[in-house]
């Protein structure tokens, strides 16, 4: 409407999830600079990058079911594991000492996550039971069930100090673990694994966002808000739990799929309570209930360390090598996860995204202060 | 009778030792607006959560639309047509007012998650056409200015209202109504009072009641029932109810009779005299 930029007049328009032309633009300027940023970026940083995307699509999977259906699982890690170690069995070599099939990405990338979405199908029946505290409970054993598989499987993992390597990422014979040039361009593996996440998070991101602004996710939030008034309006509990779930767990093992091919191994251990933390403060940081919140928070989390690397250069007690000084960076590392947890909670519950917001309000209406 | 939409017949809840309901018994007819009243703690929302399923009663049977709904689970209850707003006002506070109606729509919509996440087609006609409805019902309750607001910053009594716009939303065959104007002031219980009056005469629902403003009960309800420690003491059209002697001594209590009253008073006299 000319001169009129805020009138809505139809239903679609105003239900959208970019109601406003500026704001698609700005999208759409944000993902092509985040495209282009991975023909210039350091090896080291498109790694991080990379795994920040896989993560991000993890996270978004531990907020539907956590952030909105409100059901506190720890297991993450576990759903997380089944992912990664299905795209091993799938992808990985063929006539070795270890399961293998050798099929292609296309296949095991989606399959990791059906494998996980069963486990998460299978687990839901107890969250129908349970709510809360005990709810989480259930789910911290589900780590420790899925660590003792994953150690003892060893025609699968390996075993324990000996782990697997993973899946090969061929994507329809082109094998994204080799430089290769894209229009031109020379791009490294990590460059490329960069670009394959960016677009995979781009595609579930908008996946998750359609599900949460609909029914689903509306019943979602009803269910965490107030489960008995939400099952006098017709919702089913049982089904929207296990729909949560298996969603949920459908992230998550797509996400462990991916951030494993990228590290390049598998080591059993790598899917303890700890790894489930890590997810929570994701979503915490990042903010709960908030596709948006997700990314930041895995983005947040991934670049710590290097966030940290960078502050040991300037704080003269906070020393780079393992052994000396007064705090090591992976100290400091685990010393301001937990502050930032606690933190968060107490005066930004909407997280990083709460935050944006924020800082977004006050520039709406800059230069008035409201 | 055809008209009958819901017959409760002698139903009896007890949890553990403590009897809530007493073989209770009573029908609601097709588009009918009948009340509920009793002192605190008679049974009246136990009521309710036996018609919706939250509570199961013991014995008796509860027939509604034609379905026995006897320990049917809360949602089978709400797909045959049985809203409700609660006493203590139960909405999704983290969530704007469009999106509770939203959700009192929830049995409208027919797709799967799965056709959510494409939200393309199916999906997106029915949250349009949804959308369209809950705006219906937006309007009728003069809630606009709050449409997008979150449902826990508003004001008191506009929670009410939009508590009761998610329940209408059900498009329900029969709505009820925990007291829709606890803690209101006079000009909020009439709005209130119009609404109701315009739910049953304008959309047909029959609904039940149960309100203590008795001045709000005995002008717009069609029939009264009247409980006290789960048993009902009486039932009829307000008028009737009001005289019976029976809910006079619920409400205030028994009358003492003028010889009881002396000989209380010659026994206490003797009493303080013994003593002094």
């Amino acid at each position: 409407m000319r001169g009129r930029p805020g009138l809505v007049t139809a239903y679609q328009r105003d239900m959208a999830i970019f109601p406003t032309n500026t704001q698609r633009v700005w999208f759409a300027a944000f993902a092509l600079v985040m495209a282009l940023l991975t023909f210039v970026l350091s090896d080291d940083l498109a790694l991080r990058g990379a795994s920040a995307a896989a993560a991000a699509v993890g996270a978004i999977g531990l907020n539907l079911v956590t952030g909105w259906a409100g059901q506190i699982s720890l297991g993450h890690a576990f759903f997380l594991g089944i992912g990664a170690y299905t795209a091993a069995a799938l992808g990985g070599e063929t006539g070795g000492p270890l399961i293998g099939l050798g099929l292609e990405m296309w296949i095991w990338l989606p399959a990791a996550g059906l494998v996980a979405a069963v486990a998460g199908i299978v687990v839901a029946p107890i969250a129908t039971r349970l709510r809360g505290l005990y709810l989480a409970f259930v789910t911290l054993g589900l780590v420790f069930i899925g660590e003792h598989i994953f150690r003892e499987w060893d025609s699968l993992t390996g075993g324990i100090g000996v782990g697997r390597s993973a899946p090969k990422p061929i994507l329809f014979g082109y094998d994204l673990s080799r430089e290769g040039s894209f229009l031109g361009f020379t791009l490294s593996a990590e460059q490329q694994y960069l670009l394959f996440a960016l677009v995979v998070l781009l595609v579930m991101g908008f996946l998750a966002k359609n599900l949460v602004r609909g029914r689903v996710g509306r019943a979602f939030s009803a269910i965490r808000d107030r489960d008995v008034a939400a099952e006098i309006m017709g919702i089913n509990l049982a089904r929207h739990k296990l729909i949560a779930f298996a969603i949920s767990s459908f992230y998550a093992g797509i996400a462990g799929a991916l951030l494993w091919t990228f590290v390049g191994f598998i080591e059993p251990r790598s899917f303890s309570l700890t790894l489930s933390i890590v997810y929570i403060a994701m979503i915490l940081i990042g903010g709960a209930a908030s596709i948006m919140g997700s990314i930041m928070g895995a983005v947040f989390i991934t670049f710590l360390p290097r966030i940290v690397d960078l502050l040991s250069g300037y704080v003269p007690f906070i020393e780079d090598s393992p052994t000396g000084g007064f705090l090591t960076v992976s100290q400091v590392e685990q010393i301001l996860f937990g502050l930032l947890i606690v933190v968060f909670l107490i005066v930004e519950p909407l997280g990083l995204y709460g935050i944006w917001i924020r800082i977004r309000n006050y520039w709406k209406a800059w230069p008035f202060s409201y | 009778m055809t008209d009958r939409l819901l017959t409760v017949t002698d139903i009896r809840l007890a949890f553990a030792g403590v009897v809530a309901l007493d073989d209770v018994g009573f029908e609601v007819n097709q588009g009918e607006l009948f009340a509920i009243i009793g002192p605190n703690g008679a049974g009246k929302t136990s009521i309710f959560n036996c018609l919706n399923g939250v509570y199961h009663p013991q014995q008796g049977s509860i027939t509604f639309a034609g379905h026995d709904i006897l320990g049917m689970r809360a949602h089978r209850i709400a797909e045959l047509g049985m809203a409700r707003t609660f006493q203590n006002i139960e909405l999704f506070e983290n969530l704007t007012v469009l999106d509770n109606i939203l959700l009192g729509r929830h049995l409208s919509f027919s797709y799967g998650p799965f056709s959510a996440a494409i939200y393309r087609g199916r999906a997106k006609r029915e949250e349009i056409e949804n959308r369209a409805r809950a705006e219906d019902i937006i309007d009728f309750l003069e809630i606009q200015a709050f449409r997008k607001s979150l449902v826990g910053m508003l004001p008191y009594g506009v929670q009410k209202r939009v508590e009761l716009g998610r329940a209408l939303a059900m498009d329900p065959k029969l709505l009820l109504l925990d007291e829709p104007v606890a803690g209101m002031n006079l000009e909020e219980t009439e709005d209130i009072a119009r609404f109701i009056l315009d739910i049953k005469e304008e959309l047909g629902i029959a609904m039940i009641l149960v309100e203590h403003d008795m001045g709000l009960v005995m002008d717009i309800a069609d029939r009264v029932m009247v409980l006290d420690f789960g048993r009902k003491i009486a039932e009829g059209v307000p008028s009737v109810v009001q005289q019976d002697p029976e809910v006079i001594r619920a409400y205030l209590g028994e009358e003492f009779k003028s010889e009881e009253l002396h000989s209380a008073e010659v026994e206490a006299a003797e009493a303080t005299g013994g003593a002094s």
